[in-house]
């Protein structure tokens, strides 16, 4: 059983929904977003997903596009990437990779996976690729003994969340909204109706994200989801504090906000 | 054609024609690649499988044949000549055959493939398009459909573009569009798409992604092909009738490639026909600075369909360069990919300076402007028919897919000729 297995399993003991944050890999640098990732983790998430700086990033928004372009620009590499995944692993958190699909079909499939589980990563989340396209990647993924999760969607049919689920390891995506990456005022009564038509199809864990960007909102899906995944309103505070140390602060204290409303909806439960 | 045939009949059976490609996965698979596919986020699939069923339930629809086919007929100004080039084939060699596309309302082959898709639109009780442009020709095209039907419409197209297409820019406007310059990544076609495709993934209950090339994720490959289809049905018939036997070689340009699979599909069973498409190679494939995804590119996944396209060792794609904002795109179409594969066709570039110099001369051989993409398969058929006519060892009939006008190149043609300024 790997960590993401082990995370889930703990929490679910504690009867409570974990905490996800999500930063892209080289913003502002490799080792920048590794101390932020580290400072996410002290401050009380329990999974850190890694992104993977894309040029097309066609379901992220405009924070998310800004800190991955200039991840870019400074010249971020997928090898780049694993190594930051082993620096969240090494901190004893659970370790996902998030990336679109091209970067991992053309990096190797299997090279992509073995490389990941090398140096302690727990899975990975793949935003764009459906369980009909993944013949190959559940074939790496389970060789390797990695987490692989895919989302489903307010729009997804019973059928397709039956179909999704089957094929994730870890939990199950569900996304809150139908729309890009950022954070929203309210995330609304379509994310706990997934949750719910979702669990009706699988004992997975069910974790929301897409719009979640502060405590309250993340009791509220706490209430209900078995985790809580943000992404966006990490970003933001590492746009906004260009001083690596300063970022890594607020990062910090938004963890701190988000983990505590973790808490607080799963004692609503 | 004799006075009983309905005038419908040729663009309903082009359209209504079953393929064997893509298969019932939207794939094209070759014995170590599968082409094409579905790789989308799944908030998409839901609305992906309406655009299926609609499109498939289209295909054998007689009251959707009869509207498409009308549309074509009386609105797209359909069919579209076979124009003998008797200059350009004196100089070329060969007999060459101008598939007038230009000539077809708005001044490209675009509006076959939207026009069936705004009717498809219409069907699914859509109320709004959205579309990305490159030269603006398909948007010109989709905000020329909307107006028509009643749809609103929002066309992306990257700030780059707007600047050097300035007049589809105007165009669309007056058509009651909104168009949105895109300023992020390379701000040309490629980011278009990615914009859109994030309006679509919000908006998708209302609203209709209408894209403009043969790419994208199963079943727009097929459905754009199918659209377009009729430019192929039309010149074999033509070219029959013009010289009593089928062309040696069918030429186009390759972008996205939805001109390419028009005007190539009728062809493909035709084992003699030679088919050529022919990539934007920018400033030269050595200097790196190009659009030409097979020749100079590799197998990936871009914007839902696995394809070649231009990308770095760690799958980034790389930014395209060409003088033709039409073919500025570092992908191509999965049945093209498949083609190139098979060996069915075959896929040069054509650099910029090709490309122009070709653009030149058809406007003073023939009097006829062409669009600069366009130009590139002119000058694509300029260089193979030498080629031909050694092979055959006699001179080889050669039909052009004149895929548009060049009204809206002509501040690019101005600046890089050296008219006086730079302008008319």
């Amino acid at each position: 059983m790997n960590r993401l297995q082990d995370v889930l399993k703990n929490a679910r003991a504690e009867n409570r929904a974990v905490l996800i944050g999500y930063l892209p890999a080289g913003y502002p640098s490799v080792d920048g977003s590794i101390e932020a990732m580290r400072a996410m983790v002290e401050g009380g998430c329990d999974i850190i997903e890694v992104g993977l700086p894309y040029s097309d990033p066609a379901m992220d928004g405009p924070v998310i596009q800004a800190a991955a372009d200039q991840a870019l620009a400074r010249g971020v590499t997928t090898p780049d990437v694993i190594r930051a995944a082993g620096a969240v692993a090494d901190t004893g958190a659970a370790a996902l990779i998030m990336s679109y699909w091209n970067p991992i079909e053309h990096y190797g499939v299997d090279r992509f996976a073995a490389d990941l589980a090398a140096v302690g990563g727990s899975g990975v989340i793949t935003p764009d690729l459906i369980p009909e396209e993944a013949g190959p990647w559940i074939a790496a993924t389970d060789a390797h003994d990695l987490g692989r999760v895919f989302l489903v969607a307010p729009s997804s049919s019973a059928e397709r969340i039956a179909l999704t689920a089957e094929v994730c390891t870890g939990f199950v995506y569900a996304g809150a909204v139908m729309g890009v990456t950022g954070a929203r005022d309210q995330v609304g009564g379509a994310a706990q109706a997934l949750v719910a038509r979702t669990k009706e199809a699988t004992e997975q864990a069910v974790c929301v994200g897409l719009g979640v960007s502060n405590g309250d909102q993340a009791a509220e899906i706490a209430a209900y989801a078995d985790g809580v995944i943000v992404g966006s309103a990490f970003v933001r505070r590492l746009l906004d504090n260009r001083d690596p140390r300063k970022g890594a602060e607020a990062v910090r204290e938004l963890a701190a906000e988000l983990a505590d409303g973790v808490r607080r909806g799963s004692k609503a439960r | 054609m004799s006075e009983q045939t309905d005038p419908r009949a040729e663009i309903i059976s082009a359209y209504a024609a079953t393929a064997a490609m893509p298969d019932d996965t939207g794939h094209f698979p070759t014995d170590d690649t599968l082409f094409g596919g579905r790789f989308m986020p799944e908030a998409l699939m839901a609305v992906l499988k309406e655009v299926t069923e609609a499109y498939e339930s289209s295909k054998t629809d007689p009251a959707f044949h009869r509207e498409f086919a009308d549309l074509l007929l009386h609105y797209a100004n359909r069919p579209s000549l076979l124009t003998e080039a008797r200059n350009l084939s004196r100089r070329a060699g060969a007999r060459i055959l101008l598939k007038r596309e230009d000539l077809n309302h708005t001044g490209s082959h675009k509006i076959n493939n939207v026009l069936g898709q705004a009717l498809l639109a219409k069907r699914m009780g859509k109320t709004r398009v959205i579309a990305e442009t490159g030269a603006g020709q398909h948007g010109v095209a989709t905000a020329t459909a909307a107006a028509l039907l009643g749809l609103d419409c929002v066309v992306y197209m990257g700030a780059e573009d707007t600047k050097r297409q300035a007049l589809n820019v105007a165009r669309m406007r007056m058509l009651g569009a909104e168009v949105v310059p895109v300023a992020i990544g390379s701000q040309t076609l490629k980011d278009a798409i990615n914009e859109a495709l994030r309006d679509w993934v919000a908006s998708a209950d209302t609203t209709y992604y209408l894209l403009g090339t043969a790419a994208g994720p199963h079943p727009f490959p097929a459905m754009v092909r199918d659209f377009a289809r009729i430019i192929g049905v039309e010149a074999r018939r033509q070219t029959l009738e013009a010289t009593g036997a089928l062309p040696d070689a069918v030429c186009a340009c390759i972008g996205g490639g939805s001109n390419a699979i028009g005007v190539f599909h009728a062809f493909l069973p035709e084992e003699s026909v030679k088919l050529y498409g022919f990539e934007a190679g920018g400033s030269g494939l050595a200097t790196g600075l190009h659009a030409a995804s097979i020749t100079g590119g590799s197998v990936g996944v871009l914007h839902g369909t696995r394809t070649f396209l231009l990308q770095d060792e760690y799958g980034q794609t790389k930014d395209s360069h060409s003088i033709s904002a039409g073919l500025d795109y570092p992908a191509v179409g999965p049945e093209h990919a498949y083609l190139h594969a098979t060996g069915r066709a075959i896929y040069e570039p054509v650099d910029d300076r090709e490309a122009m110099d070709a653009f030149r001369v058809l406007c003073q051989t023939e009097g006829i402007i062409p669009a600069i993409e366009s130009a590139h398969a002119i000058a694509g058929a300029l260089r193979i028919a030498p080629r031909l006519a050694a092979e055959l060892g006699r001179e080889p009939v050669i039909v052009v897919n004149l895929s548009g006008r060049g009204d809206k190149d002509m501040h690019t043609a101005a600046s890089y000729f050296g008219f006086e300024g730079g302008e008319l």
